[in-house]
């Protein structure tokens, strides 16, 4: 044993290596580390153990804990982000306080990444000595408990959000549902039939919509925006712009005659995929939640000439509905969670003008002809060309519409495969002598019924050809190609080129992340990936939190997704919150600032650095304060502070400079005996 | 020094996306210089930079400060802050002659294992070529500028 140097403040230290089956010990030197922090100073004990995560790994902590009366842990394994938890537990099981522990990663951040032992097992040392050296400096620290406020808020009516808002509300909590179209139901209200049953869409999505607008639990807030999130779990608090409608909610009674009497048309471009038009006040569709038409503004010509009023002439209602004055409302809504369920965009096919979108009328893209086989669509169902009239008598359907594409998105986009066959299958449906090509890379159908929907179709006689296409042209080389688009295509299947003369073309095209989604994710303090998806806690095993807490993430946000996953995911979140509602209170981590109110000079510098204005400065002492339940932790202020009276609880500078000098340790005893 | 010198490199990680970054590359089992001696941080934005000097002092060749993208900061902004200043202390460390190389800010996503892998290696070559720091032949005993030796007693308490 070597003599003990800081006596100062004699701690007991037990520090734990742990082998991880040998996912460590096969290039660390476990054993030499274990023996060699034996002589580090302050560690009363030092073991290495096969698995320190199992009970039996706990147990030996916990028995040490007791018997040899250790005052700090260490535990060398993997990362704390997987183990930190379960060993503060074994910590507090034997009564010491779990903050006093501290965890170095040798398996992510060591012997994973090198196959040189030595240099391994010296870098494990150097990590084990500055945990060792850093826990020394541990104070024990309680956990904050926080207030869970029980209403939540939802944002995105689509399936998903609808979904959740349900679930809890259900459970009987509050909900506050924000929609920024006119009525909810996002784009699943938009379509004719759902893979692989068929449903119509509308018939079970329609009476999930009216639950919405009639459950007590639920505060529909549709045309309406979140504007700002303050806060954190538990005690949000949202601003919320309610968009004016121009419409009075209380006296409409939603009978639409403004809507037949507006004389004025628009191209529809949300809700038909600009397939068909609407009224200037309008409401999206037919079966809209809530009922209450919007006027849009930017088109009323009452609004553009100060003429006409029509809607308000003929408006039955006493008082009148029409309220050309209304206002903006800007609405303040506390919450303790927050549901993000904001949907997706569809991939813009004009991206690729090899495909023709846009330049060749009867190129279209998927919800285009969604809009089209929809029997409540401008074109009551019919599938006909861009001229309205003729019936096309061949069909190609193009997959991978800007998704796994180097130029666009390498992702797949998941949903395409089976709504091409869905397509596919509704052209034969209506058009029995129609031919199909289904032009795909790889045929994904993985889910249940889906792999037999595509036996259906191969059945119905489609023409599957498997090659990416290149290129959509009307530029005929031959007579039989003359008037119509022709698909090149290298079949890959019987390797040659091949050029498919078709009279309609439906460009399957991608999911991908909405336009602002970037902005949406600094709004919430969240993160989202490259591609603009919103990022969850964890691939697998947490897919619907976020990094955090408070905010939830379902449905396409998070990457594209169908009707029953997106389904799936709005439950899960919404049970996620329904089991923090009801727990009440929980605990938030203690790594809080807090300011040295004597030793303050009231600079205010960390008064600008905090990013949630978590500090305040009292005028009359001329000092800075940190409001604890508003602190993140992240620390910024403590490494603004000039004065160095903030303390970061468990990332003080002692206990940093501490870590600093033990990670070093080799590096100044090498300068000593130079 | 022995012959074969291995530079040494102090890395600030923050905690939600270079640390998992790391965390990332090792589960992805991406090999990369094993040089790198990480210490996690809440936020790249709690660097403080007598972090940095503490670590130059105590004999590390470089420090890595490493914190997620601009715009994707969990605490919204302190990555910014840390930005802000990092070149003001690269400046002044430059002034007293350590290398611009020796401390370097790089920004890394929770998924971009590979990216943190390759920054490693980066400065680990960059620092071999460069040799060791020496720290107080370089700057505290610094005999060609009186400077350094004014600064030397501050860095000293640091």
């Amino acid at each position: 044993m070597t003599e003990k140097s800081n006596s100062e403040n004699k701690e007991r230290v037990g520090v734990y290596v742990c082998h991880c089956g040998t996912n460590i010990s096969k290039v660390v030197d476990v054993e030499e580390v274990a023996r060699w922090a034996g002589e580090q100073p302050n560690v009363e004990v030092a073991r290495d153990y096969k698995f320190m995560c199992s009970s039996l790994g706990q147990e030996l902590i916990e028995q040490d804990i007791k018997e040899k009366g250790l005052t700090r842990v260490v535990c060398a394994s993997c990362s704390p982000h997987m183990h930190e938890k379960t060993f503060r537990t074994a910590c507090e099981r034997a009564g010491l306080n779990p903050f006093l522990f501290e965890m170095t990663n040798i398996r992510e951040h060591d012997s994973w990444i090198t196959d040189d032992k030595v240099a391994a097992t010296a870098k494990a040392k150097s990590l084990v000595r500055g945990s060792i050296d850093r826990v020394i400096h541990h104070e024990p620290l309680e956990q904050i408990p926080v207030e869970i406020n029980p209403n939540t808020l939802v944002v995105g009516g689509g399936i998903a959000g609808i979904t959740s808002a349900l679930e809890l509300a259900d459970a009987g909590y509050h909900v506050y549902l924000v929609e920024r179209e006119p009525s909810i139901g996002g784009h699943m209200a938009q379509l004719d039939k759902t893979f692989p049953t068929l449903d119509c869409s509308a018939c079970i999505l329609t009476p999930k919509m009216v639950d919405v607008a009639q459950h007590d639990n639920i505060t529909l807030l549709t045309w309406s925006e979140v504007e700002k999130v303050d806060g954190y779990l538990g005690n949000f608090s949202v601003t919320v712009r309610k968009k004016a409608r121009y419409v009075n909610e209380e006296h409409c009674t939603g009978c639409g005659i403004c809507i037949e009497k507006c004389p004025f048309k628009e191209v529809d471009e949300v809700f038909e995929a600009g397939m068909g038009t609407r009224k200037v006040i309008y409401r999206p569709f037919p079966q809209a939640v809530p009922k209450y038409p919007v006027i849009d503004k930017e088109n009323c010509v009452y609004f553009k000439t100060g003429k006409c009023k029509a809607c308000e002439k003929f408006c039955p209602t006493e008082p009148n509905s029409i309220e050309f004055d209304q206002e903006d409302e800007i609405l303040q809504i506390d919450v303790g969670n927050i549901i993000l369920a904001t949907g997706y965009d569809l991939f813009d096919s004009k991206r690729i003008p090899q495909y023709g979108y846009g330049k060749l009328d009867n190129v279209f893209t998927g919800l285009e002809f969604e809009r089209m086989v929809n029997a409540a669509g401008p074109t009551d169902g019919k599938i006909v060309l861009r001229d309205k009239e003729s019936t096309p008598k061949s069909v190609g359907i193009v997959h991978c519409v800007g998704s796994r594409d180097e130029n666009y998105h390498k992702y797949c986009s998941k949903v395409c495969c089976m709504y091409s066959l869905k397509f596919a299958h509704l052209v034969h449906e209506r058009i029995p002598d129609a031919e199909i090509y289904d032009f795909y890379i790889d045929m994904r159908t993985p889910g249940k019924g889906y792999e037999e929907f595509y036996n259906r179709l191969l059945e119905e006689g489609t023409h599957f050809i498997r090659g990416k296409v290149a290129e959509v042209t009307d530029a005929a080389r031959i007579p039989e190609e003359e008037g119509k688009l022709i698909i090149q295509v290298e079949d890959t299947l019987i390797g040659k080129q091949r050029r498919i003369p078709v009279d309609m073309v439906i460009l399957s095209s991608a999911m991908e992340a909405r336009a602002g989604s970037k902005e949406v994710s600094q709004l919430f303090k969240m993160g989202c990936d490259f591609d603009g998806f919103f990022t969850e806690r964890h691939p697998k095993l947490d897919p619907v939190a976020t990094m955090t807490d408070g905010i939830l993430i379902a449905g396409a946000c998070q990457g594209p997704k169908d009707v029953p996953e997106s389904v799936s995911q709005g439950a899960a979140a919404a049970a996620r919150v329904a089991g923090l509602i009801s727990r009440g209170t929980v605990m938030m981590e203690p790594v809080r600032a807090s300011i040295d109110q004597e030793a303050c000079s009231g600079c205010k510098i960390c008064n600008n650095m905090c990013p949630f204005n978590a500090i305040i400065f009292h005028e009359d002492r001329k000092v800075s304060e940190v409001i604890t339940a508003l602190c993140q932790g992240c620390g910024t202020c403590v490494a603004a502070c000039p004065s160095g009276v903030i303390t970061g609880a468990h990332f003080t500078n002692d206990q940093l400079f501490a870590q600093i000098e033990g990670v070093l340790w080799d590096m100044s005893a090498e300068k000593a005996s130079a | 020094m022995s012959e074969t010198y291995e530079p040494v490199i102090v890395g600030f990680l923050c905690n939600w996306c270079s640390y998992r970054a790391a965390d990332l590359a090792g589960t992805a089992r991406i090999k990369y210089a094993p040089n790198m001696r990480a210490i996690r941080v809440m936020c790249s934005g709690r660097v403080d930079p007598q972090f940095v000097m503490k670590a130059l002092r105590e004999g590390a060749d470089g420090v890595m400060i490493a914190g997620c993208h601009p715009g994707e900061c969990h605490y919204v902004n302190g990555n910014i802050k840390a930005m802000r200043r990092f070149y003001l202390l690269r400046k002044m460390l430059t002034q007293l002659g350590v290398e611009e190389e020796r401390v370097q800010l790089i920004w890394a996503s929770a998924s971009e294992g590979i990216l943190l892998a390759e920054k490693v290696d980066q400065m680990t070559e960059a620092l071999r070529a460069l040799g060791p720091l020496n720290w107080d032949e370089k700057v505290v005993n610094r005999s060609n500028g009186y400077k350094a030796a004014e600064v030397a007693p501050v860095l000293e308490e640091a």
